[in-house]
């Protein structure tokens, strides 16, 4: 039931107007970050305000949300948005990656591919991708409008040196259409191929930023990288330990204090699909 | 032979205060020209001016470009002219630290402009960067190291490489050797005369150090309160100095 005190989803019609707005350029614009007015929400920032406002102006009441943070549905961030909107919207919600039409995300891309009527919307802690870089704003900016992007390959240039390979393995920087370079919010490299010609909307929500930017269903991501150092998506090379899954990304997880841990996929649903299908790894009870 | 830049009329001003004025001049390719002056004569302003750095407030700075020859950076867009000052020009700054990525690599901040201008390939990136380490006498086994741990003459030689990597044809310094010891000073010049030659560039030098343009200006200008009030000659200005000012700042040289 909703919350008579509050319009739906939370935000009034005319910050979802304007929320609207910014998404639509973004999708007009792929990889191009539209400023938008960022409203307080009632939860701090750095917990996923963006993507909560994005989901806000794009739920309507048939839809049906899902929302995980690092792949698990069962975490305090994911919990917590999805009861906002539950209560604040009134909106069906799911854990089942293919039941749900919109999916909030927290740094993970769900294993299983979505298709052409379901909006993925991330939440994005710094949008800039030169921002370590080049802390000036106006500059940055400059940047991005002349295409001026040498200073992404410095970042890469500096890892190999230091590290021998490409050590950035979250929020690799990729390139849109050819056009803009954009940070694909702090999701794991071996998600960044799944970015490209994927079949759903991507949408992308900076609250503190305030800055929104999208891809729209099949566009060109190409991940930087070098021609003698090509990109590598990479991931824990074992078997998932409950259901012995070899082709998702795992979490490491410490079980006791002997040196013990377990690979276990960090996408919940996609885990729990396959043990209810029958699937069994080696840690399973 | 057709002038590599050429400055008419330059003047900036801030506010009612005159930065220069009436500046006018031609560079030829190969050509070293010195400014000098005293601290607030105009010649940073100037220099600045001429680099795209500032907006003159009236005057043309024409520069012959490789594709389209003669054009004024003024008027011309800002992507063509932030592509000049990645190839064909280079400016050094008198601080090294301006003019350097203070936590990138050696290797990374003479590599950057050549990434800039499309390379991306790790090995040749790295190959030309060991290339210029050397060749301004910074050990190689230092590609890895950032600047922070350098010397300031270090720093200046870094600066320099990472400035001449793409091969430019025009070179601006501010003040190149300013805040070196003696020693170091002389040779960074030395170095600098090097490459001025080897490399066949054009320069503009801007400096209060009479010393400095003896060595490697071929043509000087004196300034004073924005205007230039003598050019000619390096040594003909040095030994003979016309302007009450040139006289000033030559006999003000201290001989040791």
């Amino acid at each position: 039931m909703t919350d008579q005190a509050y319009n739906f989803a939370y935000l009034d019609e005319q910050t979802k107007r304007m929320i609207r707005r910014a998404i639509l350029k973004g999708l007009a614009i792929p990889g191009y970050q539209v400023p938008f007015a960022s409203r307080e929400m009632p939860m701090p920032y750095g917990w996923g305000t963006g993507g909560v406002q994005v989901s806000a102006a794009v739920l309507t009441p048939d839809d049906t949300l899902k929302v995980i943070d690092q792949g698990a549905d069962d975490t305090t961030n994911a919990v917590s948005i999805r009861t906002f909107f539950e209560r604040t919207a009134g909106v069906k919600t799911t854990t089942r990656t293919t039941d749900a039409s919109v999916i909030q995300t927290r740094h993970r891309i769900p294993e299983e591919p979505l298709t052409d009527n379901q909006i993925l919307v991330y939440q994005v802690p710094i949008p800039e991708p030169l921002r370590f870089l080049e802390p000036r704003e106006s500059e940055t900016r400059k940047m991005h409008s002349l295409e001026e992007y040498g200073l992404m390959h410095v970042k890469l240039y500096e890892d190999i040196s230091r590290h021998g390979h490409i050590a950035t393995s979250y929020a690799y920087p990729v390139k849109i259409e050819g056009r803009y370079v954009m940070d694909p919010s702090p999701i794991p490299k071996f998600d960044n191929p799944k970015l490209g010609d994927m079949a759903a909307i991507q949408l992308f929500g900076a609250g503190r930023e305030q800055r929104i930017y999208a891809l729209p269903p099949y566009t060109q991501v190409v991940s930087l990288d070098f021609e003698d150092h090509p990109f590598e998506a990479s991931k824990a090379d074992h078997p998932c330990g409950l259901c012995d899954a070899t082709d998702s990304y795992l979490d490491e997880v410490i079980i006791d204090d002997t040196g013990g841990r377990m690979f276990v996929c960090s996408d919940t649903d996609y885990c729990a699909a396959r043990q209810a299908a029958g699937f069994k790894g080696k840690d399973a009870a | 032979m057709r002038p590599l830049l050429s400055v008419q009329g330059v003047a900036k001003r801030y506010g009612a205060h005159i930065g220069c004025a009436d500046v006018s001049f031609d560079l030829y390719p190969g050509e070293v020209m010195g400014i000098v002056g005293e601290s607030g004569s105009g010649k940073s302003t100037l220099l600045n001016c001429m680099a795209g750095h500032l907006a003159p407030d009236a005057g043309q700075v024409v520069f012959d470009t490789r594709a389209e020859g003669p054009k004024d950076t003024v008027t011309m867009s800002e992507p063509e002219r932030r592509m000049l000052s990645r190839t064909d020009w280079a400016f050094v700054h008198q601080h090294a630290r301006d003019g350097l990525r203070m936590g990138v690599s050696a290797g990374g901040n003479v590599g950057e402009r050549l990434m800039a201008v499309g390379a991306r390939h790790y090995g040749e990136i790295r190959g030309k960067a060991t290339d210029w380490l050397e060749r301004v006498e910074i050990d190689a086994a230092r590609i890895d190291d950032r600047p922070t741990t350098f010397s300031g003459g270090m720093q200046q030689r870094l600066q320099i490489a990472r400035n001449l990597v793409t091969g430019p044809r025009l070179v601006f310094m501010d003040e190149p050797t300013g805040g070196l010891d003696v020693s170091v000073q002389a040779r960074l010049l030395d170095l600098l005369r090097g490459l001025v030659r080897d490399m066949g560039l054009s320069a503009i030098i801007v400096t209060h150090d009479l010393a400095v343009v003896r060595l490697l200006a071929d043509r000087l200008m004196v300034m004073k309160s924005g205007r230039v009030v003598e050019a000619g000659l390096t040594d003909q200005v040095l030994d003979d100095p016309q302007h009450a000012y040139s006289q000033l700042l030559v006999s003000s040289v201290l001989q040791v």
